[in-house]
């Protein structure tokens, strides 16, 4: 007696695809390790320039957390499809009954992972240096970079797709993603910003909204833009 | 009875195929549009210059109005309105012309912004007291500018001209989106830091005689846009079929 066929389910193949490329990640650690060092000395290195005297650590710090969340991410984001160019693997996942969208539901799901891990470093690392103390409300900080980072990770992981078609993938990802962060981190850094400060998180109410409509928007427009970016 | 093409002498028709004509979309002789553009545009500055008087509070500066805001209208709506239409068109229907209509008005778009960028900060340098102050409208301009420039490096770096095409529509139609988010962003950030600077007060009634050459500025910057456009897309339209005529 054979089974019947059926169509792999939306989340079970985006969960193959990440579950993929982070073991990948995890075997190699290539891109984690070259994101992870990368945010440590840019926290040692912006450390340098600040005068603690001038301005107070917390109006600083979400600034620099923002910047290395930014460029980490763009790190991982640049090998999501790259990794996919070598023998031409991204052919077999599109020969394979996975959804388009599921492809992509899966890059996303793996790059979040991916830069949620490089964050997890980083934040400490500048509560470390920059001697912050967030308190109660470091729950809140949690939930700021999350929703950021999915707008991010959503985004950046449609241009990788664009960019990995073109000839110089590492230089134009950056050229056309950091627009598209703009919505995403001026309200994280803002927002993390009024909580160090030790403001009440219903001050920083509006740039929460502004990050949960962008994702809602973009990680949907994505989805629907993401097949267009195959050739067929 | 055989049509003969005006420019080639060939009989139209006897190549295999349409896009095997290297000369689809040559033209000849005096570009009237343009010519007509190029004359409003010096009548406007003219006028501008020498017949319009100056104003009162602002000085001589304020005639920059006559450059800035058309230039504004131009380049960031019409032109950037015609780029995120075009684009979301062109992954609908996937026609060539849509894609070579989009990005002519990027060309042609980034030129007027960078117009509207340059004599902004000139006029606020004597007006405001600064060269550049991050308002809504002054940051987002800017931000449109890098996405249109983005739009065009993207479109260097693409080799195929169907995958050009498709992924720059992709961008394109994304960046429609990313606009009022930006434009947003940058409100709440200004609205939650007040500066001293006062900027733009209230718009004061023009009149006549300045409000005639502001229209005649607007009338010569959109025939200028437009002869631009055309120049342009007509550009586009032999490179494709050159490069369609190579890769045969």
């Amino acid at each position: 007696m054979t089974l019947p066929h059926r169509e792999p389910r939306f989340l079970t193949g985006a969960w193959q695809v990440a579950r993929k490329d982070l073991l990948i990640e995890f075997r190699t650690r290539s891109a984690f390790l070259a994101a992870s060092v990368f945010a440590v000395l840019a926290v040692v290195i912006f450390r340098f320039t600040w005068d603690p005297t001038g301005i107070p650590a917390f109006e600083l710090a979400p600034g620099v957390l923002w910047v290395i969340f930014t460029f980490a991410g763009l790190l991982g984001l640049n090998r999501s499809f790259a990794l996919e160019q070598q023998d031409r693997a991204f052919d077999g996942l599109l020969a394979s009954q996975l959804s388009r969208e599921s492809i992509f539901a899966g890059k996303v799901i793996a790059n979040l992972v991916f830069v949620a891990a490089v964050q997890a470093l980083a934040l400490p690392a500048v509560a470390l240096f920059f001697d912050l103390s967030v308190g109660s409300a470091w729950w809140a900080v949690m939930a700021i970079v999350l929703l950021a980072s999915v707008g991010l990770s959503a985004v950046g992981t449609l241009f990788a797709a664009i960019a990995s078609n073109t000839r110089m993938a590492e230089l134009l990802l950056p050229m056309m993603t950091l627009p598209f962060f703009v919505p995403l981190v001026i309200p994280a850094a803002q927002a993390s910003a009024l909580i160090m400060r030790g403001q009440p998180i219903e001050d920083g109410l509006s740039w929460l909204k502004v990050l949960v409509a962008f994702d809602l928007v973009f990680v949907s427009a994505c989805v629907v833009a993401f097949p267009f970016t195959i050739e067929e | 009875m055989a049509m003969v093409s005006s420019t080639t002498g060939r009989p139209v028709g006897s190549a295999p195929d349409a896009a095997a004509s290297p000369l689809l979309g040559e033209h000849h002789g005096v570009d009237l549009l343009m010519s007509a553009a190029v004359i409003a545009c010096v009548a406007a500055v003219v006028r501008a210059l020498f017949f319009t008087p100056v104003d009162a509070m602002l000085g001589a500066v304020q005639k920059i109005f006559y450059l800035h805001v058309p230039a504004a209208v131009v380049g960031l709506y019409i032109a950037c309105g015609l780029l995120a239409v075009s684009s979301i068109m062109y992954l609908w229907i996937k026609d060539d012309r849509i894609d070579r209509l989009a990005e002519s008005s990027a060309e042609v778009g980034l030129v007027f912004m960078g117009i509207v960028l340059t004599t902004g900060p000139i006029w606020g340098r004597s007006s405001w007291g600064t060269w550049w102050a991050w308002e809504a409208r002054l940051t987002s301009t800017l931000f449109l500018w890098l996405l249109v420039l983005a739009y065009l490096v993207l479109r260097g770096a693409v080799e195929s001209q169907e995958s050009r095409a498709r992924l720059s529509a992709v961008m394109g139609s994304l960046a429609a989106l990313l606009v009022p988010f930006i434009h947003l962003t940058v409100k709440l950030f200004r609205g939650m830091h007040p500066e001293p600077v006062v900027l733009a007060p209230e718009k004061p009634k023009l009149p006549i005689e300045m409000l005639t050459t502001f229209g005649m500025a607007m009338v010569a910057f959109l025939l200028l846009f437009f002869a631009l456009l055309r120049m342009r897309y007509r550009w586009t339209t032999m490179r494709d079929a050159r490069a369609a005529l190579l890769s045969a």
